[in-house]
């Protein structure tokens, strides 16, 4: 099969990409090559199902206990079908822990790899052409655009998802986030904390 | 021998402008080319590979100027043509003809089922595991395919030609610069291998930042 074609097909559909998308829809519905009920519940499933929440469940276990985050790091996808969290786009997962010494970042230069299972449909900077490009090259600059900046004695590790792994960060435990329950500290697990473009939230010094 | 997707490193995108975690998709019709993308892929007319490479091999032009989303209408509807299961004449505006494959179609009912199946990428192999954590190696000098001339391939440019060390061994995964071009799954070895960032670019940001990449056997010998 030739892999290059000059004569694009895709350019016979309309230019606008809703009416692309329309037109699109269209003729496969009417070809009988998909279903419009079986879409429904694709939206559904990583508009309302599938998101973050599933890694900050993870994050949060892992902070409560030592012998769930020591297996974890192990072999995360393991850990995370044990919870109902193997899916596509996680087949094959890798946990990377955030210390003092090291923070990780992770990022796919070649596409928009992500973990879906955990983390849902990536936000819209992950997939955006300014963070694919930079972040492998000056991810505390990236950061800073995060409102991020790091101990000078901590260094980056920045993971490019080339292969079908897919790469969780767990970010370092608030400080005097001891004692707090699970879902307490699911809260200050945020999206961003786990693709290293953020922290965990600080503890509320001022909670009533 | 380059293609637009392989951007790692490159200047001149501006920030990086960040999102609330709250909206999964900005645009109803983002949503839509999502699910269609999923729902055609379950016909097995192609796998992920092969849909990775028609997003690349869109026109130069076409990849910068589209949104992450029109990629993958454009590449899909390259890919349904390809494997025959909708004409250039239907894409153009014919009324559609019903397909002898619509017995195949995803349903409703299966969708969860097929979501949380997933598709795994490690395979047998009869090629045994050369590195281990620990070893030097060095990537190939040129970011190309060695089987398909302008193929695709997973070592970006930026990391070609450069020394690190393996960090993780992940067992035997497909080859993508083989089964993107039906040529099979070829597994072998896939390794994460860390790279200090001083080996990748003229001006790091810190002497003891790093990147890491998930490579295959093939891409590395020993150094």
């Amino acid at each position: 099969m030739p892999h290059d074609d000059p004569d694009h097909p895709h350019s016979l559909l309309p230019p606008d990409p809703a009416l692309r998308v329309k037109a699109l829809e269209t003729i496969l519905t009417q070809k009988g090559l998909i279903d419009p009920a079986a879409l429904d519940v694709i939206i559904d499933t990583y508009e309302n199902k599938i998101g973050p929440r599933n890694g900050a469940h993870v994050v949060a276990r892992a902070w409560r206990d030592p012998a769930f985050k020591a297996a974890l790091l192990e072999d995360a996808t393991a850990v995370v079908s044990e919870l109902g969290y193997y899916g596509r786009q996680g087949e094959h997962m890798v946990a990377v822990e955030n210390t003092a010494n090291v923070h990780n970042m992770v990022v796919c230069t070649l596409c928009s790899c992500y973990p879906w299972p955990l983390l849902g449909i990536p936000p819209g900077w992950y997939k955006s052409d300014a963070y694919r490009a930079r972040a492998v090259r000056e991810p505390r600059a990236v950061l800073a655009d995060f409102g991020v900046t790091l101990p000078e004695d901590t260094a980056v590790r920045v993971w490019d998802s080339t292969a079908e792994v897919r790469y969780l960060v767990v970010p370092e435990r608030p400080a005097d986030s001891d004692g707090m329950d699970e879902a307490a500290l699911m809260d200050m697990v945020t999206r961003d904390s786990m693709i290293g473009t953020g922290l965990a939230l600080p503890v509320e010094r001022s909670a009533p | 021998m380059s293609r637009p997707h392989d951007m790692g490193g490159r200047y001149g995108d501006g920030p990086v402008v960040p999102e609330e975690e709250g909206t999964v998709f900005h645009a109803d019709w983002h949503k839509r080319a999502l699910a269609i993308t999923l729902a055609s892929a379950a016909h097995g007319a192609w796998n992920i590979d092969v849909s990775r490479h028609a997003r690349e091999r869109l026109a130069p032009m076409d990849y910068t100027r589209f949104s992450y989303y029109e990629k993958w209408m454009a590449g899909l509807a390259d890919l349904l043509v390809e494997a025959k299961l909708v004409s250039r004449e239907e894409l153009a505006g014919q009324a559609p003809a019903p397909s002898p494959s619509a017995d195949k179609t995803l349903k409703a009912a299966a969708v969860p089922a097929v979501l949380a199946a997933g598709g795994p990428a490690d395979r047998p192999s009869d090629v045994a595991p050369e590195f281990q954590p620990g070893d030097a190696v060095r990537t190939r000098r040129l970011a190309a395919n060695a089987l398909v001339d302008g193929g695709h391939t997973r070592l970006p440019r930026y990391a070609a030609g450069a020394t690190g060390h393996v960090v993780r061994y992940h067992g035997t995964h497909i080859l993508p610069d083989s089964s993107a071009h039906r040529l099979g799954d070829a597994a072998e070895p896939l390794y994460a291998v860390a790279f200090p960032a001083s080996e990748l670019w003229a001006h790091p940001e810190h002497p003891r930042d790093e990147v890491v990449l998930d490579l295959w056997q093939s891409y590395l010998a020993p150094a």
